[in-house]
């Protein structure tokens, strides 16, 4: 029983829990969504069908799943941690047996109604078990080697799932985020040196063995990182999505080219223009005024998630909402980074804007345990 | 349970730390994120907008309309018709097997062309159209357009197709047109980029080759939006080309066909200049071939015949055949000699059917000699010892000078593909080219027209011109280009003396109209238009001493290939003169009798504008005349392409 449970008292209840909710950040949400149907009805070429209506429809499922999810207390989440992580890693192996193979990987399970991509659920279910985890892990224990290496078997188990569909974007960010966690859970800043350490002690490997005997990777392997380097090299090959992206962001200029007048993502020389690299429709379209808006109000979101997670007092709550919101940053990060050609391409879209159900409806889910937490704190 | 709450409080203070460093790190990235964002849209914005551009602007060339050839009467020697081919979008055609094999059914299509097509298909992405077949009919079309619902993905194109009505009558005048090939780029210095529009046709040969320059047109270009895949998705702006200026030749159209059918089968070439303007009525070289089968791609079996023949209907023999003159050459060294003033009009010279010039004997064509010839006769009657003698006085330079001086040994300027030069030696040239003094019997032959002389039909009629004229007439193709007349070929006068030219035209008249001249059976009975000529007969091959003691062997008895060549120059009417004919049969035998009733039937036809009048003939020809020109009559329309449709 946690410090939490004790001050149920003085929770709201019923209906009125609603007057509590975190309405700024369901507020962020909302018009983050919105300019993601403004941006697919305008690479659609104006047209509702075939991406706004669906993702409209997804995006009111999404809230209502938030809704119900805040309504109920967040120790009953806390209690199901165990549950949601073990049937998110069922689900990730459901989908290595019985899953579609869609753009040469194999990501979803057909439930009829929706697609379900268990790997954007389990970013979610592994944040809600490390914070459990060290809700009930003893302080004193958190840096201990033993209590370090179970959350970390914890996050590499679904990583490699992941990383064998292949999914490198969401493998990535399960690790990013569950060291993050474990980071914020107050593990010694010693054992997240060494892991930096060794990993750029690897990569150096990595680029120094290139051309020697003992040379790490395959060399097409290079090749991409070449590629990534110098996109310029390959401009209709591996480069082509990098060099073209980049033309798209960078001929939007100050204020952009205007609503529907980007001629680059019309014109389809971008790819996944309404998944992945929906932003460069909108930098296209609206220019930098119009991009960093977008990454003024994902900002936005974060910092009302932190500053919701220094208001509760309550260690589950402050570690899921801080998780939720560290996996919503890495989101947004990397893909800008990676349309802007700051990182290589990994296939990560763009939190509440591209087109997707399962994202969409995991992080309005996950929202939904920020707003649980944040009712449900104790005052 | 409950915990302590210090404990409770530095957990928390720890988690709160490291959350606002977090969150501290995520500030930092994010304002990364904008700075990159600030150098990619704001710093660099320029030369992103730039590619931006060249990524979505395409220019597409638009061929212009080739210039059209008509005759001096226009009518249509060379026309882009409109052709029809079906193209298959195999996008909109869904299953293409299926609507291929539908379409099979209602028109035939080359199993050629569907194996091109196919694997054009397998290369470009399913929106660009492939053609399935070319050059269809007006029928066939309308059998796929009426059955266009069942057919999806298949359209009926119109292009423009060059096209010669006239079939053989033109196709060394006009030439032909074809594809642009590799060899054809290579040769042209900065080729434009029309040229490398699939399909674009350029002038291969002929005047269609000659005249590239200003019937290919200017090309237009429209400037297009297309997607990453290359799709047409909207036109910017268009700027049509300038079609071809449309030519107006001086050759006529129904003449030229005459021509043609007359000389029919054999290895022949005949040219008409009109004295006065230099036009070229009709210069037609048989046997010729149909030059539309080149626009559409000749087949490996045509060709062959083609160049095989040892007719050699491809060649240009009016202006790329070059053959001895023979006798057609006695009139320049006559000229000559008057010129110099060596020769009188009354001087004669004895003929024994020989001169010895350097210890050779150098033949008469008539063993037994002409006994005492003067200038009217020798020509009248073609005696060969009067030139030896009279060559040999004037001297080989004098008369190569008044060849020259005539039109031969010169390369006129026609618009026609390898017009030849020929040959009017020289001294000076013998030893520069072959390096070997010329000899005195050089200069005998070359009174003969034999030896090293060597003069196109063109050059002929040109020579015969100028003698009826005393002007410099040279040759004109071109009468108008876009309605601008062109300058006419009448020339000037070449200021010889016009006494020693009347003597010369007697001669000639003499050849035509004196019962014992060479021309005498091929003369022109109305009065008005009595034409005037000279005959010739030229060797290909050397008679030995042996063969002429024994009696030379008659030519029908040679191979082909070693019998004479006949010609026959003339002019009429003899008063005014307004025709000037050439005519050189290949190994035809005698000039009189094989090429000359050609060049009077030719004469006629031009004098008339049509079928002249059995008057016109010699009353035992007449019924010869008459079963020929019906003949003539019957095969015209196979020599004609059905004439447009101009709806």
């Amino acid at each position: 029983m946690s410090y939490l449970e004790i001050n149920a008292k003085t929770t709201p209840t019923g209906l009125r829990k609603i007057l509590y909710l975190n309405w700024p950040l369901v507020l962020l949400l909302i018009s983050v969504a919105c300019i993601g149907f403004l941006m697919l009805y305008s690479v659609a070429g104006g047209s509702f069908s075939p991406w706004v209506e669906p993702q409209v429809k997804r995006f009111g499922m999404g809230l209502v799943v938030m809704m119900v999810i805040a309504m109920v207390p967040i120790w009953f989440w806390r209690n199901m941690a165990v549950v949601a992580y073990l049937s998110s890693i069922a689900l990730l192996l459901a989908v290595h047996f019985f899953g579609t193979v869609g753009m040469g990987a194999q990501r979803w399970i057909d439930l009829g109604f929706m697609r379900l991509q268990p790997s954007e659920l389990t970013k979610i279910t592994l944040v809600m078990l490390l914070a459990a985890y060290y809700d009930w892990l003893p302080r004193e224990r958190t840096s201990r080697p033993l209590w370090v290496l179970a959350p970390i078997i914890l996050i590499l188990l679904p990583t490699f799932m992941v990383l064998r569909q292949p999914d490198l974007g969401t493998s990535i960010l399960l690790l990013a985020s569950g060291g993050g966690v474990m980071f914020l859970a107050g593990v010694h800043w010693a054992y997240f040196a060494a892991v930096i350490g060794a990993g750029v002690g690897l990569v150096t490997a990595v680029i120094q063995s290139q051309g020697t005997t003992w040379q790490l990777l395959k060399d097409y392997q290079y090749r991409r990182i070449d590629t990534f380097i110098d996109p310029s090299t390959d401009p209709l090959g591996a480069g082509y999505h990098i060099t073209q992206s980049k033309i798209a962001l960078g001929s939007g200029g100050w204020s952009g080219r205007g609503f529907m007048q980007g001629t680059q993502s019309r014109l389809n020389f971008l790819p996944e223009k309404h998944t992945d690299f929906i932003f460069t429709t909108l930098a296209e379209e609206f220019g930098f005024i119009g991009g960093v808006s977008l990454l003024g109000l994902y900002m936005l979101i974060v910092v009302f998630c932190i500053a919701a997670a220094l208001a509760t007092k309550d260690r589950f709550s402050a570690l899921v909402i801080m998780g939720v919101s560290l996996t919503f940053f890495l989101y947004f990060a990397v893909n800008m980074s990676m349309v802007m050609g700051l990182a290589p391409v990994v296939g990560v879209p763009l939190p509440m804007v591209s087109y997707g159900g399962s994202v969409m409806l995991v992080l309005l889910a996950a929202f939904g345990l920020v707003q649980s937490a944040h009712v449900h704190r104790p005052r | 349970m409950r915990r302590n709450p210090k404990e409770l409080d530095g957990t928390h203070r720890t988690l709160s730390r490291r959350a606002l460093l977090l969150g501290g790190l995520q500030m930092v990235f994010a304002g990364g994120l904008a700075m990159r964002m600030r150098h990619l849209q704001v710093d660099q914005a320029d030369q992103f907008r730039l590619l931006a551009e060249e990524n979505r602007i395409n220019i597409r060339l638009l061929a212009p309309a080739r210039g059209e050839i008509f005759d001096r009467n226009g009518i249509a020697l060379a026309q882009n018709s409109p052709s029809y081919r079906i193209i298959i979008v195999p996008e909109d055609a869904g299953d293409v097997d299926k609507v291929i094999a539908d379409l099979s059914r209602l028109i035939r299509i080359g199993p050629k062309d569907l194996e091109r097509a196919i694997a054009e298909m397998r290369r470009s992405p399913p929106f660009l159209p492939v053609t399935l077949a070319d050059q269809i009919n007006w029928q066939e079309i309308s059998k796929v357009a009426v059955n266009a619902p069942a057919l999806p993905g298949i359209t009926p194109e119109v292009g423009l197709a060059r096209i010669y009505p006239r079939k053989d009558d033109f196709a060394h005048v006009v030439g032909y047109v074809g594809p642009v090939s590799d060899y054809d780029l290579s040769q042209i210095a900065d080729p434009e980029p029309i040229l490398r529009i699939p399909r674009f046709q350029i002038g291969k040969v002929g005047f269609e080759a000659k005249r590239e320059d200003v019937l290919r047109g200017k090309a237009g270009a429209k400037r297009v939006e297309v997607n990453a895949t290359g799709r047409v998705m909207r036109e910017l702006d268009r700027r049509n080309g300038i079609s071809g200026a449309d030519m107006q030749l001086t050759v006529d159209a129904e003449l030229q066909g005459y021509v043609q059918a007359r000389l029919g089968n054999e290895s022949a070439s005949a040219v008409i200049i009109d004295c006065e303007s230099g036009d070229l009525r009709a210069i037609s070289s048989a046997p010729s071939f149909d030059p539309n089968l080149f626009v559409r791609g000749i087949s490996v079996a045509d060709y062959r015949e083609l160049t095989e023949n040892t007719y050699r209907p491809l060649a240009n023999k009016t202006v790329q055949g070059t053959y001895p003159p023979g006798s057609t050459f006695k009139m320049i060294v006559a000229l000559a000699a008057q010129e110099e003033g060596i020769v009188g009009t009354e001087d004669t010279v004895w003929c024994p059917g020989y001169l010895e010039v350097a210890g050779r004997r150098f033949h008469c064509w008539k063993r037994g000699g002409h006994g005492n010839v003067d200038l009217n006769t020798s020509l009248k009657r073609s005696c060969d010892v009067y030139y030896y003698d009279l060559a040999l006085k004037v001297g080989i330079d004098k008369i190569s000078a008044m060849a020259q001086r005539m039109g031969l040994g010169v390369r006129h300027d026609l618009p026609m593909s390898a017009v030849a030069a020929g040959l009017t030696p020289t001294k000076d040239w013998k030893s520069r080219n072959r390096g070997e003094d010329w000899l005195i019997g050089d200069t005998a032959n070359a009174a003969i027209g034999q030896g090293f002389m060597l003069a196109s039909p063109l050059q002929l009629a040109v020579m015969t011109a100028r003698l009826a004229t005393g002007r410099g007439v040279t040759p004109r193709l071109i009468k108008s280009i876009d309605g601008i007349e062109q300058p006419d070929g009448a020339g000037v006068s070449l200021g010889l003396n016009e006494n020693n030219l009347r003597t010369l035209r007697r001669g000639m008249y003499s050849v035509s109209n004196d019962r014992r001249g060479t021309g005498y059976r091929s003369r022109i009975i109305d009065e008005t238009m009595q034409m005037a000529g000279k005959s010739g007969t030229s060797q290909v091959r050397n008679i030995t001493a042996a063969e002429r003691a024994s009696g030379v062997i008659r030519n029908s008895d040679l191979p082909w290939k070693r019998r004479d060549h006949a010609l026959f120059v003339c002019f009429a009417p003899f008063d005014k003169p307004k025709y000037a004919v050439s005519v050189i049969v290949e190994h035809g035998g005698g000039g009189s009798k094989a090429a000359a009733p050609i060049a009077r039937d030719v004469m006629l036809q031009a004098l008339y504008g049509g079928t002249p009048p059995l008057a016109a003939y010699p009353k035992s020809d007449r019924s010869r005349i008459k079963s020929q020109q019906e003949r003539l009559e019957r095969e015209r329309p196979a020599r004609q392409l059905e004439a447009r449709d101009r709806a």
